[in-house]
């Protein structure tokens, strides 16, 4: 039997005298969405950093593609970071409001060495294309977008490094129904078409219904007993 | 006993605030246009719409506080008389979107309350003081004589909206004006903060105007719900006859794209295309070019709001909407 994408067991994640992750242990399949659900504070943003090794925990397990990263240095995860990308719920406090759109999506690929000036501008603008934006949107910085434009260049960035698990943090919560419908299934055909795994981060109980595949339930830092079962 | 046939008397609802052919606009751009509706007394009216649809902008005009540079046109009257200046923060009143800027960080709660009483009321500072404890405490503020104390940074998101409700209601206002209150809470605590706003709206027989583009928060608050496109009215009426069975197509698109209960189902309707930038109207209706109904009539002339089964809907083609919003709008594509 393979290893599931992303293993988490037993996590334990301390700010102080705070535990705001106490014991939380859940497993997500690639192509799968698994959504965390809860109440400000409960602890699933924690979680998520936790995830992405951005803050590590003070114990238990990640287990990223049968591997343990919590053990793992800086310098052994940097191989593994572009495997896992972060979208956020703010979309243009994700992106540099400096940088035009093109830019912030080739740094990745800057960053991991895969960009030539031969085919580089192509594998962005394939990268917009992608996700539903004209190509020409590259030229602009993050406030000549709309939110969702926004929200979609962030997604397109995320996928140059491409990735195997997307952490989505309230990535809908900030825009209009109509466009968080638009982005809603952006995010489901990329998952189609790449198999991605999604932890899913919401609050919005009628988006967690329609997009996860099965929901944990986080209230003070544990997972609720009320986490509807599958 | 002598049996009397009386003639129902028509329904008449007198109106608390008129807004008559309301116009904002910037350096000549309309970002509201032509807008008219009535507030009645004690109702919950709803405006919803996307960004940008001029919903707080029709907000902020009501209370005088329209941003700079910001040119107004048209009536704007409460109980008939057009002299807004001394209702403004007494009789009508605000609770802002985002509390935490709406409070200073470097006064205590309470200070800040008491100086609004203390604005409203000639009473000691003492007084005042009581008074803003109590406010606090009527709107759940636990141990409220010690989070008086408290600043705002020291409040959870959740406590300062509901501390924000708490001022906009020690002048006993006749209209609550609401703008997003919930936007950037989670769904426990949204539902607290309006069960607060409500509380306090009915015991002190105020209307609401309450700006959202949640139109749960709509199906579950309000009485009434005036949806906005492109800075005019699209639809007006009460809230089940709209939701139920919009008339405006853009109605049914916002109503097309929100995630349904029931089976899992990936591909949600969107509308296409994204609403035009004021001064960049296209010509006629501005939904025409996302609309799937739209006709060479609704590509030349604007239309003018008229009643359709018992709502105002501003569309050529309102009887042609059909009931099934969600395939009408369902081969949307990402725009």
């Amino acid at each position: 039997m393979t290893a599931p994408l992303l293993d988490v067991r037993d996590l334990v994640v301390r700010y102080g005298s705070v535990t705001a992750v106490d014991g939380v242990s859940f497993a997500l399949e690639a192509g799968e969405t698994l959504a965390l659900d809860g109440p400000s504070g409960c602890g699933k943003s924690t979680t998520a950093l936790t995830v992405l090794q951005l803050r590590r925990p003070d114990a238990g397990e990640v287990r990223f593609e049968g591997r343990e990263l919590t053990t793992l240095t800086e310098r052994e995860l940097r191989p593994l970071r572009p495997r896992m990308q972060p979208v956020f719920q703010d979309p243009y406090g994700s992106l540099n409001p400096r940088h035009r759109i093109r830019d912030a999506v080739a740094e990745p690929l800057k960053v991991q060495g895969r960009w030539t000036d031969a085919d580089g501008p192509a594998r962005v603008a394939a990268l917009l294309d992608r996700v539903g934006l004209d190509p020409s949107y590259g030229d602009r910085r993050p406030h000549e977008l709309s939110g969702g434009q926004c929200q979609r260049a962030g997604i397109a960035r995320a996928l140059a490094s491409e990735p195997r698990l997307l952490v989505l943090d309230e990535p809908v919560s900030a825009l209009d129904p109509s466009v968080r419908a638009g982005v809603l299934n952006l995010l489901a055909d990329l998952q189609d078409d790449l198999g991605l795994g999604y932890l899913f981060i919401c609050h919005d109980r009628a988006v967690v219904r329609h997009f996860a595949d099965r929901v944990v339930r986080m209230r003070d830092g544990r997972i609720s007993p009320s986490s509807p079962p599958r | 006993m002598e049996s009397e046939v009386t003639q129902a008397p028509p329904v008449r609802h007198p109106s608390l605030l008129s807004v008559r052919d309301l116009r904002v606009s910037f350096v000549g751009t309309e970002a509201v246009r032509r807008l008219s509706f009535d507030v009645r007394p004690g109702e919950v009216l709803a405006l919803v719409g996307e960004s940008g649809a001029g919903k707080s902008l029709t907000a902020r005009a009501l209370l005088g506080m329209l941003p700079r540079g910001a040119a107004m046109s048209g009536e704007i009257r409460l109980d008939g008389s057009a002299d807004l200046a001394a209702a403004r923060g007494r009789r009508i009143s605000l609770v802002p979107q985002d509390a935490l800027s709406a409070l200073s960080p470097v006064h205590p709660v309470g200070e800040q309350l008491a100086a609004a009483v203390r604005s409203l009321h000639r009473v000691s500072r003492a007084e005042a003081r009581e008074r803003a404890v109590a406010a606090l405490d009527r709107v759940g503020i636990p141990d409220a004589a010690r989070r008086a104390r408290a600043y705002p940074h020291e409040y959870s998101g959740g406590m300062r909206q509901r501390a924000v409700i708490a001022m906009a209601m020690l002048g006993e206002p006749d209209l609550v004006v609401a703008d997003e209150p919930t936007t950037a809470l989670d769904a426990e605590r949204r539902e607290q903060v309006l069960r607060v706003l409500a509380e306090q709206r009915e015991a002190a027989g105020a209307a609401l105007l309450l700006v959202t583009h949640d139109l749960d928060v709509v199906r579950d608050h309000a009485d009434r719900v005036l949806v906005m496109y492109a800075g005019r009215l699209s639809e007006l009426g009460p809230v089940g006859e709209v939701l139920n069975r919009p008339r405006a197509p853009y109605t049914a698109g916002l109503l097309a794209c929100l995630p349904q209960d029931g089976p899992r189902r990936r591909r949600l309707p969107t509308l296409p295309g994204t609403p035009p930038a004021p001064g960049a109207l296209p010509p006629g209706c501005a939904f025409a070019p996302r609309c799937p109904l739209a006709a060479d009539v609704c590509r030349t002339g604007e239309p003018e709001p008229r009643t359709v089964d018992g709502r105002l809907v501003a569309c050529h083609r309102a009887d042609e909407v059909p009931a099934d919003t969600v395939t009408l709008f369902a081969e949307g594509r990402p725009a």
